[in-house]
């Protein structure tokens, strides 16, 4: 089937805060450019950031980017590229008052600077005491960003295809990239987008687990698109986990309940926060409430009939109290768990939140993969930023406000890397067979024979995930884990839908971001299982300590045949001396 | 075409909390709404996420009152 075709200079997939930051840069250079977008730009995931951007701006206490660069390197337990790093926390300052200059309403000092709160982790001089370092508007910092870089973008000339669904990479025999194919879902229409430069941010892909505070959009679409395309995915065994989600759900529920006297219960009601941390109990900090948590289940002490939650008492501190020092949470409880806490406890659970791992590109934004020589070797024509990117600066764990500025500093470094890559030449022709890896996707939906479920694969794949892969990881259930998703997938390969129309059929695009999700899912179980050590949000029972002598390196993962690779940390800045590896202690 | 079909993913949302409730009440109402209602869920769909959750959660409440029935059942779930 011959499809249509559009050209542009540039195509972005996703209109989260990276892909708009990146395609401003784009139209203002007056190049051509494309966004699409599954939603309106302006519901994009980057909507649900609350808490600010990072900076060193010095604005309520003395700060410098050394400062923020040390934080970010401890906080990615050594994982994260120095260079990377560097670059990031330098340039803030400069794009956060870039982004004031569009018109972001931030937050005020008095005499009318860029007001800026303390954050955990943010710290003055290399760790000794907090600082205020985080820009914020209100607590709708990503709404007032996203609204700011659209008008921006609208009036740059930034061409929008809203609710399209980006399918495959389209490459020639050489690897270069070429463009994208991507359907259309109100009418069903499948068009070819071909482009000098194709720039993914297509955000995170929490939707792998049963328990994720990422909205139903974040489906990995962009990191499916390279795993298929034989490109790695690196470092995916690394998700930021949040210890209390309503279970089934997804909300987050605030450590502040802890602070105000709630505990956790396992099945028999017992309180057992207290075998774990004798002291500090239920106010223990992070990993060590949601590892407890985690092996209360993996004992078979969880709560409810399949034995997978725990329990978060706090009827005992009286209706009151509830609603005057936890406004919002008892109307949360009964929304998202039919639970009315001021009665009964809510169940709760380890829930996903931030993926660190993503496609590996350097910090100008360019996809990388190795040159063979231990170096990297950029792909041409693709590039990456955002969640979906691993540039790395997160490393294995990621600080706090870093990726709202992630966002920022590697949209727009991708963005001027294009420019600097563009070559004035027509576009090359395109392979005769470019596009017939997502064309065969969708006959294969619309031919499957008693194909599987796709709302039972897929469900399939968030408990397997949930259950094996979750936030504190046992060997054995690690192994298993590996064996079920492999099934899972086979099965994945078999989806089948019911309803074959072109319009508005969301069954297709859910079948579509299935094959997206498999592939992180894979990448996520097989890369967690191979890394025999614990740094940062991976944490293993068996190997409880950091390992720098064999694990101070990066996990590719490819999907033909779920292979494994590694390549070095980049542990040395740009213009700094490094930051050697220490025990983190906060 | 199908109404419900575009207003199913009209309803894919920036926030989670907007997805489970809006998603959960296409499946539980919409078949039930006359036709006055369906276009007053329509506006209340055009509000940002922030806002909608927000009304949605009875945080706020709209200036416009003619769309409160249907915000009525959302917030019932």
């Amino acid at each position: 089937m011959a499809l249509a075709r559009r050209e542009f200079d540039a195509v972005v997939v996703g209109a989260g805060g990276s892909g708009m930051r990146a395609a401003l840069e784009l139209a203002e250079a007056n190049l051509r450019v494309a966004v699409l977008s599954k939603v309106f730009p302006t519901r994009s995931h980057t909507v649900a950031a609350q808490g600010g951007v990072a900076a060193s701006l010095g604005n309520v206490a003395e700060d410098n980017w050394h400062w923020h660069m040390y934080d970010t390197v401890k906080g990615s337990d050594y994982l994260g590229d120095q260079d990377a790093i560097e670059f990031m926390c330098r340039t803030a300052p400069e794009v956060v008052y870039e982004l004031e200059h569009f018109g972001m309403p931030f937050d005020r000092t008095p005499d009318g600077r860029i007001y800026q709160r303390p954050f955990g982790g943010h710290m003055q001089n290399y760790g000794r005491n907090p600082v205020e370092r985080a820009c914020a508007a209100a607590d709708r910092t990503g709404h007032a960003m996203l609204h700011t870089l659209y008008q921006r973008n609208v009036r740059a000339g930034t061409q929008f295809f809203v609710e399209w669904i980006a399918l495959d990479l389209l490459r020639d025999a050489e690897g270069e990239v070429l463009g994208v194919v991507a359907m259309e879902i109100e009418t069903g229409e499948v068009l070819i987008f071909q482009a000098h430069a194709t720039l993914l941010a297509t955000g995170g892909a929490g939707r792998i687990f049963a328990s994720s505070t990422n909205a139903f959009i974040n489906t990995g679409d962009g990191l499916g698109m390279v795993a298929r395309a034989g490109l790695p995915l690196q470092d995916m065994e690394f998700f930021q986990f949040h210890p209390t989600g309503v279970y089934g759900a997804g909300v987050l529920i605030t450590e502040g309940v802890r602070g105000e006297g709630g505990f956790l219960l396992n099945k028999n009601g017992e309180r057992f926060m207290e075998r774990y941390a004798p002291t500090a109990k239920d106010l223990a900090s992070r990993d060590v409430v949601s590892r407890a948590m985690a092996t209360e289940i993996k004992e078979g002490r969880g709560a409810g009939k399949d034995a997978d939650h725990i329990l978060l008492k706090l009827d005992h501190l009286g209706a009151e109290v509830i609603h005057k020092r936890l406004p919002g949470i008892r109307d949360i409880a009964i929304k998202f768990s039919n639970v009315d806490p001021v009665k009964d406890p809510i169940p709760v659970v380890p829930t996903a939140h931030y993926m660190m791992g993503g496609i590996p590109t350097n910090y100008h934004g360019q996809v990388v993969v190795p040159d063979g020589r231990g170096g990297d070797q950029v792909v041409r024509g693709l590039y990456a930023a955002g969640e979906c990117a691993c540039v790395s600066v997160h490393g294995a764990n990621r600080l706090g406000c870093n990726s709202l500025l992630d966002l920022l500093v590697f949209g727009r470094a991708a963005g001027r890397r294009v420019i600097s890559d563009l070559r004035e030449e027509p576009h090359k022709p395109l392979p005769s067979d470019a596009a017939d890896r997502p064309l065969a996707r969708l006959a294969r939906l619309e031919t499957q024979k008693a194909g599987e479920s796709v709302a039972e694969v897929s469900a399939e794949m968030r408990r397997v995930m949930q259950t094996h892969c979750g936030v504190f990881r046992f060997p054995d259930s690690l192994a298993e884990g590996v064996k079920k998703i492999l099934t899972v997938a086979e099965r994945a390969q078999r989806t089948g839908i019911q309803d074959k129309s072109k319009v508005f059929n969301t069954a297709r695009v859910e079948a579509l971001e299935v094959d997206n999700l498999i592939e992180v899912a894979l990448a996520t179980m097989i890369s967690a299982e191979a890394r025999k050590e614990s740094r940062g949000a991976h944490d293993r029972s068996d190997y409880p300590k950091r390992d720098d002598a064999n694990w101070m390196k990066h996990t590719l993962w490819y999907k033909e045949g779920n292979r494994l690779a590694y390549k070095p940390v980049k542990a040395k800045p740009l213009t700094v001396e490094p930051f050697e590896p220490k025990t983190r202690v906060y | 075409m199908s109404e419900v079909d575009r207003i199913r993913w009209q309803c894919r949302r920036g926030l989670l909390e907007l997805d489970l409730v809006l998603s959960a009440f296409v499946e539980r109402h919409f078949d039930r709404l006359d036709a006055r209602q369906v276009e007053l869920f329509k506006e209340l769909l055009e509000q940002p996420d922030n806002d909608l959750l927000d009304l949605v959660m009875g945080r706020t409440e709209l200036a416009d009152p003619r769309c409160k029935p249907v915000l009525e059942l959302l917030r019932a779930g």
